[in-house]
């Protein structure tokens, strides 16, 4: 963008929404926002703190987890799926309906399933991330050109080496799409599950922050979350864009 | 019209052994008939023609030959072997080409090699020698989207020579590219049939096309689909490629397959 004949940098209107913050939080409105300033500075002491590196490593396991499972099992059903009509038949109605499904309120079940531990936390995460990552491959490897299959079959390739040399790549770009909006899914799950099953890492944070009203604690954990859920999700964006070459010409 | 022997003649003077022969093939899909009761045999080292309207079945009977679709009855057998499925001895070329869009020409071209399971080194190397007799070197590491049309169908063929196929089986493979694209590639059939001693079968639209290329064209009518007639041109092409369209043969042989075909056309 220009103004004045010069060209912005990207995302400078954080700049302007980062004076209001500070404006209000000068003018002392609310103790809810403190000024950014007093924020940034706590988010830095935070950072060091052995509580922020404990809640940061426990929730990137549990996260880690969690994404591992729900791309590995998500890519490998939404296959199946788009390649066998039994399958989907049987399966599709289950996934739409937990997409949309308030899966905060399966939380509890879960607890009295896997216990009060990091297993449930895992699984929530997964929980939230899987559907949409099945629901865009099987979209993806619906649209896969048949005649891309009959080759692979022509050439003699087993279902196994077809799923992983065409199938796979065919869906990429969908694969890929499904998954950034599973990860940032994901990042919902992982604090959800922090904060109703065991109060552990961020999810601690944010109970024990809010708790004893200490604001620019809060917001500074609030903005970390939000930095690595956004830098996550723009280095998928970066991946997708990188396949998108082929996605018009399959 | 010395030159055109009906079906039943042809099957007695054929002096070459047979590399391909379909018998009492039936085809339904639900209640449909796509083919009925074809019979075609295939003779070693040439190039044989299916040509006929469209929905006369000869992309379905190449796919039956193929191994990709099922006969609802009769049997397809490759060198005396019965064909139940896609096997090393039949490669295809794709109307669409068919190339993987994210891989480059040489993984494109190493694909039905890597399928049978050879090493990366020995298949990039054999792949690298097709590619350079299409006529692709250079193109080794580009993808398909930077090709054209024709480019990229000779990335099909290049993939279909490198399995050193007996059979190939080739599914309009021109009809996705510009005419004088298709006349060069008419002509490199030619040297092809003659320097690789493969069985070509060959499906084509186009009346021209058919009688330019091949040794023997089978004209295949719709409802019910059937083999109409076999013609085996005499040998016009050996008059040189420049001379074929030339030819009165060749004229002649145009002419009567359209006016056996004029009456299927909508």
């Amino acid at each position: 963008m220009y103004l004045f004949g010069y060209r912005l940098p990207g995302m400078s209107s954080l700049i302007l929404w980062g004076a209001l913050w500070e404006l209000i939080g000068q003018a002392k409105i609310t103790f809810f926002i403190p000024p950014l300033s007093k924020v940034l500075s706590t988010l830095y002491e935070v950072l060091g703190t052995s509580a922020f590196q404990n809640a940061l490593k426990e929730t990137a396991y549990a996260f880690c987890f969690g994404v591992f499972y729900a791309v590995v099992i998500g890519i490998t059903v939404g296959i199946l799926m788009g390649k066998n009509r039994l399958i989907d038949e049987l399966l599709l109605p289950w996934v739409n309906v937990f997409l949309s499904a308030p899966l905060t309120a399966l939380v509890p079940v879960l607890m009295v399933l896997f216990g009060f531990g990091m297993k449930s936390i895992i699984i929530t995460t997964s929980l939230f991330a899987v559907w949409i990552i099945i629901l865009n491959t099987r979209a993806g490897v619906k649209q896969i050109n048949r005649s891309l299959v009959e080759m692979a079959t022509s050439f003699g390739a087993t279902p196994l080496k077809a799923f992983v040399k065409i199938y796979f790549w065919a869906a990429l770009p969908e694969i890929l799409g499904g998954v950034r909006i599973g990860i940032i899914r994901a990042v919902k799950g992982v604090i959800i599950g922090q904060l109703l099953i065991s109060i552990v890492g961020f999810g601690a944070l944010f109970e024990l922050y809010s708790a004893n009203f200490l604001m620019s604690h809060f917001w500074a954990v609030l903005i970390v979350l939000f930095a690595l859920a956004f830098s996550i999700s723009e280095f998928l964006a970066y991946l997708e864009r990188r396949v998108s070459y082929y996605a018009t010409k399959r | 019209m010395s030159q055109i022997k009906n079906s039943d003649e042809d099957v007695q003077n054929m002096e070459k052994p047979i590399a391909v022969s379909v018998q009492n093939i039936s085809k339904n899909y639900e209640d449909v008939e796509a083919l009925k009761n074809m019979s075609l045999n295939f003779p070693k080292g040439e190039l044989t023609s299916l040509l006929g309207p469209s929905g006369c079945g000869k992309t379905t009977l190449l796919k039956i030959i193929a191994g990709l679709l099922e006969p609802s009855s009769g049997s397809v057998s490759v060198n005396g072997r019965q064909v139940t499925g896609p096997g090393a001895d039949r490669a295809f070329v794709f109307q669409d080409f068919a190339l993987m869009p994210w891989a480059s020409v040489l993984q494109n071209v190493s694909f039905g090699l890597e399928m049978r399971g050879m090493n990366k080194n020995e298949r990039e190397s054999i792949a690298q020698n097709y590619i350079e007799e299409v006529g692709l070197q250079g193109f080794e590491n580009s993808f398909p989207h930077e090709l054209s049309g024709g480019m990229r169908q000779r990335v099909g063929l290049a993939r279909a020579l490198a399995v050193d196929a007996d059979v190939l089986l080739m599914d309009e493979p021109f009809s996705a590219v510009d005419e004088q694209t298709r006349r060069k590639f008419q002509e490199d059939l030619l040297q092809l049939v003659a320097n690789k001693n493969k069985t070509f079968i060959f499906v084509t639209h186009s009346i021209e096309e058919a009688v330019y290329v091949s040794d023997q064209i089978a004209i295949l009518l719709p409802r019910p689909s059937r083999v109409s007639e076999i013609i085996r041109p005499s040998n016009f092409r050996a008059k040189g490629v420049d001379a074929i369209r030339r030819d009165p043969e060749y004229l002649d042989i145009v002419d009567n397959i359209w006016n056996s075909l004029r009456s299927y056309v909508e």
